[in-house]
């Protein structure tokens, strides 16, 4: 349960990352080290060489400049949950990453980390993609901006570059009043959840649906955006009956089966938090 | 190990200096126990799933066995031999634990204590209930968590009532 040998690069800025990275082979980026370095140490990843960009304090901070928020790809999860302005403007973040790991790992596990990883289950990329976040790239003198919808190419698998280090994520953050709810189903606290959900929506006076997200977690290789559902929702009296039927509908999406865990079950996990995740999320918002 | 990836590393351990040669490979936990001969920090699993590993890197707690040595360069860590104030006496922390029978074979514990450490110097009122998620990263497989809890939450109460 050691790593195998490597070579290790401490930087200390985006720029001196980039050049390294143009100019080494089987190269590794090394952020909260909490799913690379199991990795590592059981041997799944050998690499040659591991750039830390844990001294690269420009990678690292959240801005705010009206409704959009950009946080730094090396921003811990800790310091995400603990941020004032992400309290303020998207508490559903606050309230999934409570549910993300432990106080050890928070204190480590960055934002980009988590979405390079981009583990099926993981809450991190499922809401980014809640929010339509912008992921950003950089490498040796270029940079590009992908959408969430677009960055995930398979199991595991980002659209990042072999020379590409992302460097950020931004969206914009839903109206004040909006309704919120996440909720997951996992063995332990901390755990990876079999399914997740999380929902953002606003009422109008009458108790009407103007706008409203979902995104389940943990039931395809990547964060599913459930569109039909939000159309069909979009204009609708909030009531427990819709949500019910909304509830119902997710079972028609094909979902992951593994050894542990077959298809039905995943269905009715989801079929029951995004009933509650929506009713939960109605109850908070603020009408008009 | 001679044509290992070697740095220099200088840091303090429980207010130490040292200055040390590490291997990039070897883990933050590693080198405690075979470097430095603190082997009060243990190694459970080697994944960051048990918690056994856990220290204090610039006061907050972190996976020994999932942060490299290296990268403790210029950085503080606490580990389970910093708690204690002399030889022959125990801390507050852990003189609970001896109390409220907060552990049983101990393999655990160091871990615990350190978890336990910063959590109760972030949130020094807790509820049972946070206490119980603040543990939630920790395994223990002998007490069940029941003397844990009750320790954690008769440390907090006497560091408050003594102002420490």
């Amino acid at each position: 349960m050691k790593p195998a040998p490597f070579q290790y690069h401490r930087v200390s800025s985006l720029p001196e990352a980039t050049t390294l990275m143009a100019s080494l082979d089987n190269v590794r980026i090394l952020a909260g080290g909490q799913s690379l370095m199991p990795m590592m140490n059981m041997r799944y990843v050998m690499v040659d060489h591991l750039i830390d960009l844990n001294d690269a304090t420009d990678l690292a901070g959240i801005r705010v400049d009206g409704h959009s928020i950009t946080i730094g790809a090396m921003t811990r999860q800790r310091d995400i949950l603990e941020s004032f302005d992400v309290a303020q403007r998207a508490p559903v973040i606050v309230e999934a990453l409570r549910q993300v790991g432990h106080i050890q790992t928070r204190n480590r596990g960055t934002i980009g980390g988590s979405l390079s990883h981009l583990d099926p289950a993981a809450e991190l990329p499922g809401l980014m993609t809640l929010h339509d976040a912008m992921v950003t790239f950089s490498k040796e003198g270029d940079q590009r901006t992908v959408a969430m919808d677009e960055f995930a190419m398979g199991y595991m698998t980002p659209c990042t570059e072999p020379d590409e280090i992302l460097t950020e994520i931004s969206f914009n953050s839903w109206p004040v009043g909006h309704g919120f709810d996440f909720r997951e189903f996992a063995q332990r606290h901390g755990d990876f959840a079999i399914v997740g959900v999380g929902t953002l929506l606003t009422l109008n006076s009458d108790n009407r649906i103007d706008r409203i997200a979902a995104v389940l977690i943990g039931i395809d290789y990547k964060p599913v955006r459930i569109k039909e559902i939000e159309e069909a929702l979009t204009g609708q009296i909030a009531s427990e009956e819709l949500f019910r039927e909304a509830g119902e509908s997710v079972r028609k999406l094909n979902m992951m089966e593994d050894a542990l865990i077959p298809e039905s079950y995943r269905k009715q996990l989801a079929s029951v938090l995004l009933r509650r995740s929506l009713i939960s999320a109605s109850k908070r918002a603020t009408r008009g | 190990m001679t044509d290992g990836d070697m740095h220099e590393v200088s840091l303090t351990v429980n207010g130490v200096q040292y200055d040390e040669t590490v291997e990039s490979r070897w883990s933050l936990a590693d080198f405690l126990r075979h470097k430095l001969r603190l082997t009060g920090t243990h190694l459970g699993c080697e994944h960051g799933v048990c918690g056994a590993c856990t220290v204090l890197l610039n006061g907050r707690s972190v996976r020994g066995c999932l942060t490299l040595a290296v990268q403790a360069n210029e950085k503080s860590v606490e580990t389970v031999e910093g708690l204690a104030p002399t030889e022959t006496e125990l801390n507050v922390l852990q003189q609970a634990f001896w109390e409220n029978h907060g552990l049983q074979c101990g393999f655990c514990t160091p871990g615990i204590l350190m978890t336990l450490t910063e959590f109760l110097r972030d949130n020094p009122d807790p509820s049972e209930t946070e206490v119980r998620e603040a543990l939630s990263g920790n395994i223990c497989r002998c007490t069940g968590y029941q003397g844990i809890v009750a320790a954690a939450m008769d440390a907090a109460e006497k560091l408050r009532n003594s102002g420490q």
